[in-house]
């Protein structure tokens, strides 16, 4: 399947479509993976009597048995390094973390471990292991339920870095993610399990290598990945009334960046905006920008504006969190500055 | 099943003979970077690895030259490694803190303290899962278990049964820390024990002590008992590191165990009942001595990894991915 998944941009599927949403997609990816590959389990907290704590596993207890939808103690440094273990010793593991604030308890396991033993081992030891994690605000849950630290993971070599924002690649990343001989970190945005849509009833695999085009545009490009991605394309319908064409990129992959595809929007139409929900100091959207001067610097009209998250830990008042995050107006008035 | 105490002996020089070459290297400048030596404890790695099979894996920590080298990794492979050479066991990208060796499932030196436990756990999972009736032993030092992966992982392997060997070799520092400084109860079976595990203290200078506690713990492991967790008491008769100027033991705390030296005291033992000569012990040390000379001429000779390949490895080479990093 991995040869004919990455041949492929996004699914190739040609079935009927039906209603779904990304929680359902996400679960219809598992059940799959489950169901095809005795080597694959699941293993994280409250993935099996709870149902997932965002119920994206729910029911898949009662279908696979305990000892492939494996309930964990909270102790995620030691269940995330048991993922990387397993993944040595011939399996196929998925590991759920709550949320990506909690995935710091496992960062050493991560880093130095699934992120290293490559390298470190002269290439004995691969690690193919998913881990999927809950990313992003929105919900109101503060400080320590509500960041985007994917950026972080994805200054490390070694690691392979997801967000689906789709529902097709909620439906199909996880495929090609198991297929992938690394570890691959998998960032579900909160925001979006309810997002309801249709999808069609053979989608799969997807590939993992390039960045989407959602929106074709003339006059700016806006990139954007995720939790990000709804509302940027939102921004480029407004921006059509302000008779500026948008384009608008879905990273897909965070790491390792498709450059092509971003750089290849930006000659194009000249601007771009980086919509990010990570905070601006030290992030994946100042490493796009700096990819984008060093490749595209004499296509540009104007320079690369950033649309990032307030630098604050995130607050619970909705009218707060609110104003903490990029939003629809904020692009807006981002992408018509790039007209100077 | 134990080991011949004579295998054990000649292993245990192997080490000692070979670390004191590493040594004398750093001290030229022929290996860099940090060098922690195992002179003293070598009884619990040769004690422990006679009693795996093949189809068990290994993991260890930074002091690791020991445990490689008790698991059967070549020691050319090892010496090149210290090199940094090509032909090393961890292709000159590992060093001393990180040998690995795929063939004899020896899962690395992990050097951040208490790391190797997660991954020691998934190990054991991993077989578990694969109803295979492999053994993962998993080396660790007391400062080790003031981590909290050590109590993650304890907890969970004891509530999913797994096949974990957990050998704390207990030399009374964490680094420059005494024990008594570092843990509010010091006797750590006792506290491994509180987690429902079967737990005991071993005299980890006595090899043959150490090996007849390691056949009983993998019987009971290989069958399924759940983990079993050894506190092997032992010293390590050097610094910490080559850097560690041992400004915090005593120089007779030092001296004691040095007289409990876990060769010598084989070595006697074997000699009082007869199954030993001085003529016989020279001639192991001889040959011992003449393998390292070996390996590590080879090692000098080996050929360095060409700086284009510094990226290799990062993503396998059958990933898309790998292009990135080129």
């Amino acid at each position: 399947m991995t040869a004919k998944a990455r041949s492929k941009a996004t699914s190739s599927a040609k079935g009927p479509l039906v209603e779904t949403t990304y929680r359902d997609a996400l679960r219809e990816a598992l059940r799959e993976a489950l169901r095809e590959d005795d080597r694959v389990f699941l293993m994280g907290e409250d993935v099996g009597s709870y149902g997932g704590c965002f119920a994206v596993s729910l029911g898949l207890l009662e279908e696979f048995g305990p000892e492939r939808v494996r309930d964990t103690p909270l102790s995620e440094s030691a269940f995330v390094g048991a993922g990387i273990g397993a993944a040595i010793q011939g399996m196929r593991p998925i590991v759920e973390v709550m949320t990506v604030n909690f995935s710091m308890l496992a960062l050493d396991q991560i880093v130095n471990n699934a992120a290293a033993l490559l390298h470190m081992s002269g290439g004995q030891y691969p690690v193919p292991l998913v881990i999927r994690m809950t990313t992003g605000a929105g919900r109101q849950l503060a400080a320590q339920h509500s960041h985007s630290l994917e950026g972080w993971y994805a200054h490390v070599p070694g690691i392979r870095i997801v967000a689906p924002a789709t529902l097709e690649d909620a439906r199909g990343m996880l495929a090609t993610a198991l297929s992938d001989p690394d570890p691959v970190l998998l960032f579900e945005h909160g925001s979006l399990y309810t997002m309801k849509g249709t999808l069609r009833a053979d989608a799969g695999a997807v590939d993992l290598d390039r960045a989407a085009v959602r929106r074709p545009g003339t006059d700016v490009t806006l990139i954007a990945y995720g939790g990000m991605l709804a509302r940027t394309l939102e921004a480029a319908e407004a921006l059509d009334a302000e008779g500026m064409s948008a384009e608008v990129v879905d990273l897909r992959t965070l790491r390792p960046l498709d450059d092509a595809t971003i750089v290849g929007s930006v000659r194009n139409t000249h601007r771009a905006v980086v919509v990010d929900e990570g905070w601006r100091s030290g992030s994946l959207s100042a490493e796009i920008v700096a990819r984008i001067q060093e490749q595209a610097f004499y296509d540009l009209d104007a320079p690369v504006e950033r649309v990032c998250s307030a630098e604050v830990p995130m607050p619970y008042a909705h009218q707060l969190e609110a104003a903490a995050l990029p939003q629809v107006a904020s692009i807006v008035a981002a992408a018509l500055r790039t007209k100077g | 099943m134990t080991a011949e105490p004579l295998d054990l002996l000649r292993t245990m020089l192997l080490i000692r003979r070979f670390e004191e070459r590493c040594a004398e290297l750093y001290s030229g400048g022929q290996i860099r970077g940090f060098l922690h030596l195992y002179v003293g404890e070598e009884a619990v790695a040769a004690g422990v690895c006679a009693e795996l099979t093949e189809d068990d894996s290994v993991v260890s920590t930074y002091r690791e030259h020991g445990h490689a080298l008790a698991r059967g990794v070549p020691l050319e492979s090892l010496m090149a490694e210290m090199f940094g050479k090509v032909t090393g066991c961890s292709r000159g990208r590992g060093g001393s803190m990180h040998l690995f060796d795929r063939s004899r499932r020896f899962v690395g030196g992990n050097a951040v303290v208490g790391g190797g436990l997660p991954l020691a756990l998934g190990l054991a999972l991993g077989d578990r899962m694969q109803g295979t009736p492999a053994v993962t032993a998993c080396f660790f030092g007391d400062g080790a278990m003031a981590e909290g992966e050590f109590h993650e992982v304890l907890n969970l392997a004891v509530l999913w049964r797994l096949p974990l060997l957990l050998c704390c070799e207990n030399n009374l520092y964490a680094m420059g820390t005494s024990i008594a400084k570092e843990h509010g109860s010091t006797e750590l079976a006792l506290r491994a024990a509180s987690y429902g595990a079967t737990a005991w203290p071993v005299d980890g200078m006595d090899a043959v002590a150490v090996n007849r506690a390691a056949a009983r713990a993998v019987d009971e492991v290989r069958g399924g008992a759940g983990p079993v967790f050894l506190e092997l008491r032992t010293y390590r008769f050097r610094a910490h590191s080559m850097y560690d100027p041992d400004r915090y033991r005593a120089k007779d705390e030092i001296a004691d165990w040095r007289d409990r030296d876990p060769i010598e005291l084989l070595a006697a033992r074997l000699r009082a009942d007869g199954s030993l000569t001085d003529a016989d012990l020279a001639e192991i040390d001889a040959e011992v001595v003449a393998r390292v000379t070996a390996a590590v001429e080879a090692a000098a000779a080996g050929e360095e990894e060409p700086v284009e390949e510094l990226t290799r490895f990062v993503y396998s080479d059958t990933s898309t991915a790998a292009r990135s990093v080129r």
